[in-house]
């Protein structure tokens, strides 16, 4: 595809919603409310790993204001069926379990039970006088010790999937997965370097600043409304008619302005619970976590342990690679293994791969989809070892990385084979860029990583309305979580012609539009945004058609330009044009209102690489990490708004960089999490960062009509290793385990110098 | 449980409210006022989304007891633009796409606005460390340090 | 559900007088940023929550003979922003306003920091060096104590039944005086002291005449750590003299591992940090 020459594509507007995030005027989760609303809360686990032998909630219910409970025996059970839910797959055996403990219950602060009251004061009130009595169990919380012989059990029905001959005793291990590619032995066997390390990391949370939020609403005909801060409220639609038995047409879920997800508001907790809460009440119910259950309930992304080969030829050659990941799913199966092993080596060309991935479940909240889930984790290991093999062959990491750079042709290890995809691109603007020409100031040290992240398409509808004056409607139904409003109303001015400012860009509920799969994936601004811009074809399908009925030709003698419809050519005789807004004022003499709609099931989703750089400065006597510089290159597809996918690229840094140095999941011998709160649990603060330089390489994706790659979720692939890279280059120390906190790193300087540990 | 009776002074309006010992302004903002602007992302003072001013000083209305607010002067992100004119810290935020999802927005431009009239000239470093109290998960912190720099240079220019 | 009272005193009596009535049950509110976030854990469920913000002597700060007197309720804020005590007393400034964000530097108080008794309060190691004084008020009249012995253990305080914090005085600063406070945190921002280092000094033609040095974070209350002083005293704050001061600071340590730290970290980084805030402090009193 040749570069494209465009109007609106790739400049710089105004986001549509943007004087109402500045204003306080956009209503996020917790900004809705009705008449008469009640105040659900959440009773929740004190123990991380206990049967459930009895629930009484009587006493709470007498209490005055009380106006419902709920525990599990108010959810139906669910089939052994799972169900995509973003780039995650889930149970929905599980969920309900999830959503509500049955039996056991599997983690600290996993629900019990909730109640809806007439204030804020008397739930919590009657959440003290729920009794529950429990058997409390041995519990785990370490990935490696779950799989072990004799740990304490999850799940007596968990058998290891992927693993012949099928075994007959019940494990913490969900399943087995491997991918090849060649034959590794060989491989190995025709290397003359060979690295080989174990890493860690530890699970960390998408950190969204905004608390699950909902409000629900059943009335006596059955009709439910919901209200839900959602990466999909499809997805909630579709959770709650599961979960609670209700035809999908009685539920209309309103998405709410989202105030962050990652992955995180992809999944249900608290809907299901205030829709059954309202049946019962017969009032609205509104439900909002505190921070402290976002922490301790809501998904994190797993943690995990890494082993990486990789061997090669000494002019650089990666002749095999072989990566083994055991991630914690938490307490149900389904972590994010199969993209964490699928991405693994998916930056290279490589003859002879072999990745083999376990999903181990373990007494920790359940994990859910962040940012490109499971990628960062591989590519931790992966990029570090391939760093310490450039150091080995004293070779620029970057030419290491050209050097067996995927491309155009390339067969992964996981099946497809790339079309075209900018990775070699991404890396030479990355090793022609300033940063990496300019010389590492004294005291500092550089390092490299690269990421990949597949991208996704699915399911996307959307419809185009003009209305009397000519001005146009766009309605989509994906929660708008980062400018894709913007994107969306950007593509259609340019499809048809006419100014950024004529489209009103509109997110509409699930009885306003067809089904929309969640905003996720990197998914919206490629898959929503071709449905989008087939709808704006189908509208100008139907204008060329009024045109034509306006001149009494045929509707193949019309083209629509610049906005407006014109004679294809001479031969159709001569007719001044007819604008959009002439068309749309005289619509009712020509057919009636002029919409256009759209209906797709997307595929062909272009993959992201990205190379990041970094320069900072380790204090040796104190480990602390002080980034001076920092960039961010990617291949963008094109870039429809660059100011938003510049933020993509920096957003997702600063989450990675987050990953690296300071955030984990702190939990005690009692296995309840020690840090449920921004004050310990670091997320990076303005003050621990230099501005995130951007770079926007653009190889537009062949499949798409703007050439749109998504973009999101590569920038979080990259930094870990890009700052242990650094850091190993700074302090000569090779870091395995994540985070690089100042404790941890200074252990790990002491241990390499024993002698100035001791003075 | 007898509720309190506070008179104070919202957004340059006269306001009352009753309210429960135990609860704080935000809470009062929010859920009786109807002023939503101020979000909560945490209710312990480590993220910043509440941000307000009280006496023109810069705090989190999740740590001030609405009992507290009698006789005082709060501002929230309601009161920022002026009729239908957008401060130019929320024009700034616009322009220069400082905000994805916008749940910590109202608390950095409270924050912000409380900077600027403190210290009209600020360095990138001291915008840093003034907004560290203001968590953003979305945007790497980059292009809102970038709005504010540049509205700092505006209104030096403009008042020379 | 408990019913909570709230009173704003107008003259310390009052206060005295709500909290004795209060029968154990009273909490007194400045900024408020530890309380709330208590009462809203959970952890702190006050009968009486009195509010001393309306006491005139608890809200202001006075110049006293060269000292300073510092009402308990004063924000961050305004202490941050009072010129005479800045140059006083620079350490002591800096570690009060290293207590979070801006918008807690709006609310909370020196007072407050003291009285939470927090082992990681980031402005008690500046005070213990700077050999502040606490004034207390209770039923029995006004005392005046070291504040170093102010502190029993984690969260709690040798203030007996009814008695308040009411501010607290920093001594007047000759020539050649300097102070200063560090503390590492693993951001920038935002997080508690993993250990914090407090150092006031007094040097005459180059040689070190006296010096407190106060550690935090390093065990269940903030440490006076006298041997580190002595180390001090005498030299003309060499390296030697450093290395031994910071190994006085190393060996009174008695840390535990925690979330923000291990025993092993918190005790190098005591020395590490008081070689950099007693060098800080010797710059700032014209030694070097």
């Amino acid at each position: 595809m040749s570069k494209q020459t465009y109007k609106w594509i790739g400049t710089r507007p105004d986001r549509p919603d943007g004087a109402d995030k500045v204003t306080g005027r956009a209503r996020f989760g917790a900004d809705f409310n009705m008449p008469g609303q009640l105040v659900g809360k959440v009773l929740r686990s004190p123990h991380a790993h206990a049967r459930i032998r009895s629930i009484d909630t009587s006493a709470a219910e007498a209490l005055p204001g009380v106006k419902a409970v709920v525990t599990s025996k108010d959810f139906p059970e669910q089939a052994n069926l799972i169900v995509p839910t973003g780039e995650m797959q889930v149970n929905l055996r599980d969920v309900t379990r999830n959503v509500m403990a049955r039996e056991k219950v599997l983690y600290e602060s996993h629900a019990v039970a909730a109640v809806a009251a007439t204030t804020d004061a008397i739930a919590s009130a009657a959440l003290a006088l729920i009794k529950v009595e429990y058997d409390v169990l041995p519990h785990v919380i370490d990935v490696t010790e779950a799989m072990q012989e004799g740990a304490p059990i999850l799940h007596d029905h968990l058998i290891t999937d992927g693993v012949e001959p099928r075994p007959t005793k019940a494990s913490n291990i969900a399943k087995r997965i491997d991918n090849a590619k060649g034959d590794i032995d060989a491989g190995f066997a025709e290397a003359e370097v060979v690295i080989e390390r174990s890493y860690t990391t530890q699970p960390v949370h998408q950190g969204y600043i905004e608390p699950h939020a909902t409000l629900a609403s059943a009335s006596e005909d059955g009709q439910i409304q919901l209200w839900s801060t959602t990466q999909g409220h499809f997805q909630v639609r579709g959770f709650c008619s599961r979960l609670l038995n209700i035809e999908l047409s009685q539920i209309r879920v309103t998405p709410t302005e989202i105030g962050g997800g990652f992955g995180g508001k992809t999944v249900v907790y608290l809907e299901p619970l205030a829709v059954r809460l309202s049946q019962k009440s017969g009032k609205p119910v509104k439900m909002v976590m505190s921070r402290d259950e976002v922490f301790r309930a809501s998904g994190p992304a797993p943690g995990a342990t890494v082993r990486v080969k990789i061997g090669a030829k000494r002019d650089g050659r990666i002749v095999a690679a072989d990566c083994t990941i055991a991630m914690q799913a938490g307490a149900f199966p389904g972590s994010p293994i199969g993209p964490a092993c699928w991405t693994s080596f998916a930056c290279y060309d490589i003859a002879n791969v072999r990745v083999v991935g376990y999903d181990v479940v373990s007494n920790r909240p359940k994990v859910a989809a962040y940012r490109a889930p499971g990628a960062p984790i591989s590519a931790w290991g992966v990029e570090s070892t391939l760093d310490i093999l450039a150091q080995e062959l004293r070779m620029d990491p970057i030419d290491l990385r050209l050097k067996n750079a995927a491309k155009k042709g390339t067969k992964t290890s996981y099946g497809p084979t790339f079309d075209t995809i900018g990775f070699v691109e991404t890396l030479e603007a990355a090793k022609s860029s300033a940063h990496y020409r300019s010389k590492v100031k004294p005291g500092m040290a550089r390092g490299v990583a690269a990421g990949f992240w597949f991208n996704v398409g699915a399911d996307s509808s959307a419809a185009a309305h003009v209305a009397e004056d000519g001005t146009v409607t766009i309605i989509s139904g994906n929660p708008d979580i980062g400018g894709s409003r913007a994107s969306l109303a950007l593509m259609a001015a340019e499809e048809l012609g006419i100014d950024y400012d004529k489209v009103r860009p509109v997110i509409a509920d699930t009885s306003s539009i067809g089904f929309n799969f969640v905003t996720g994936g990197s998914r919206v601004t490629f898959a929503t945004g071709l449905a989008v811009v087939n709808s704006v074809r189908d509208m100008v399908r139907e204008l060329k058609g009024r045109a034509a009925k306006t001149w009494g030709v045929d509707v193949e003698g019309v083209i629509w330009e610049n906005g407006q419809a014109k004679p294809a050519g001479s031969n159709v005789g001569v007719f001044e044009p007819l604008t959009l807004a002439q068309l749309a004022a005289t619509a009712g003499k020509t057919g009636g209102p002029i919409n256009g709609h759209a209906q797709l099931n997307v595929q062909g989703a272009g993959p992201g690489f990205g190379v990041h750089i970094v320069d900072l400065a380790v204090d040796q006597e104190t480990a602390i990490v002080t980034i001076d510089r920092y960039t961010a290159v990617q291949d963008v597809g094109t870039a429809i708004h660059p100011s938003y996918v510049e933020g993509q690229l920096q957003g997702g840094a600063v989450q990675g960089i987050g990953w690296a140095l300071n955030e984990e999941y702190i939990y005690n011998a009692k296995g309840k999490l020690e840090n449920a709160g921004f004050l310990d649990y670091r997320i990076p603060v303005a003050s621990d960062l230099p501005m995130i330089e951007t770079i926007l390489v653009e190889v537009p994706n062949p499949t798409h009509p703007y050439g749109v790659r998504g973009v999101g979720e590569v920038p979080i692939v990259p930094p870990l290793a890009t700052m242990g890279n650094a850091i190993a280059r700074a302090t000569g120390v090779r870091m395995t385990d994540l985070p690089m906190s100042p404790p941890r790193l200074s252990a790990a300087l002491d241990a390499a110098m024993p002698r100035a540990a001791a003075e | 449980m007898a509720k309190l009776h506070v008179s104070t002074t919202i957004n340059g309006e006269p306001a009352e409210f009753l309210c429960d010992v135990s609860q704080t302004i935000l809470d009062v903002l929010r859920d009786q006022l109807g002023l939503t602007g101020t979000k909560e992302g945490c209710g312990s003072g480590d993220c910043g989304a509440c941000s307000i001013t009280l006496d023109d000083r810069l705090i989190c209305g999740c740590l001030m007891l609405a009992a507290e607010a009698e006789g005082r002067r709060i501002e929230t992100i309601e009161g920022m633009a002026k009729g239908d004119r957008l401060h130019a810290l929320q024009k700034k935020f616009i322009e220069f796409a400082a905000l994805q999802c916008g749940i910590c927005t109202p608390g950095f431009l409270v924050a912000s606005r409380a900077l600027l009239a403190h210290n009209p000239d600020p360095s990138e470093t001291e915008i840093r460390y003034w907004l560290a109290g203001n968590l953003c998960r979305c945007t790497g912190y980059d292009k809102i340090v970038r709005a504010v720099m540049e509205v700092a240079r505006d209104m030096r220019e403009t008042t020379r | 559900m408990v019913d909570m009272k709230y009173v704003a005193p107008s003259t310390i009596d009052e206060a005295v007088g709500a909290i004795l009535a209060a029968n154990g049950t009273g909490r007194i509110l400045a900024g408020g940023t530890d309380l709330l976030v208590q009462m809203r854990l959970g952890t702190a469920k006050p009968g009486v929550i009195v509010d001393v913000k309306n006491i005139p002597e608890m809200m202001r700060i006075e110049e006293t003979a060269g000292g300073f007197r510092i009402g308990a309720a004063v924000s961050g804020a305004i202490i941050g922003e009072h010129p005479a005590l800045g140059k006083a007393w620079p350490g002591v400034v800096e570690a009060i306003n290293l207590i979070g964000s801006k918008q807690i530097q709006g609310r909370a108080s020196a007072g407050g920091n003291l009285c939470n008794a927090s082992p990681a309060a980031d402005s008690v190691p500046a005070l213990v060096a700077a050999a502040a004084t606490v004034t207390i008020q209770g039923p029995k009249g006004r005392r005046e104590i070291p504040v170093e012995t102010l502190h029993a253990g984690p969260g709690r305080t040798t203030l007996q039944p009814g008695e308040i914090v009411v501010g607290f005085t920093l001594p007047a600063r000759p020539l050649g005086s300097g102070d200063a406070y560090l503390r590492l945190i693993p951001r920038t921002e935002m997080d508690i002291a993993v250990v914090g280092c407090g150092v006031s000094l007094i040097v005459a033609n180059g040689t070190c005449t006296a010096a407190r040095v106060g550690l935090g974070a390093v065990a269940p209350t903030v440490l006076l750590v006298e041997a580190a002083g002595k180390a001090l005293i005498g030299s003309r704050l060499d390296d030697k003299a450093l290395e031994a001061a910071a190994a006085a600071c190393r060996a009174a340590c008695k840390p535990i591992d925690d979330k923000r730290g291990t025993v092993q970290y918190r005790t190098k980084i005591a020395g590490v940090l008081l070689k950099r805030a007693a060098a800080i402090a010797a710059e700032r009193a014209g030694a070097r």
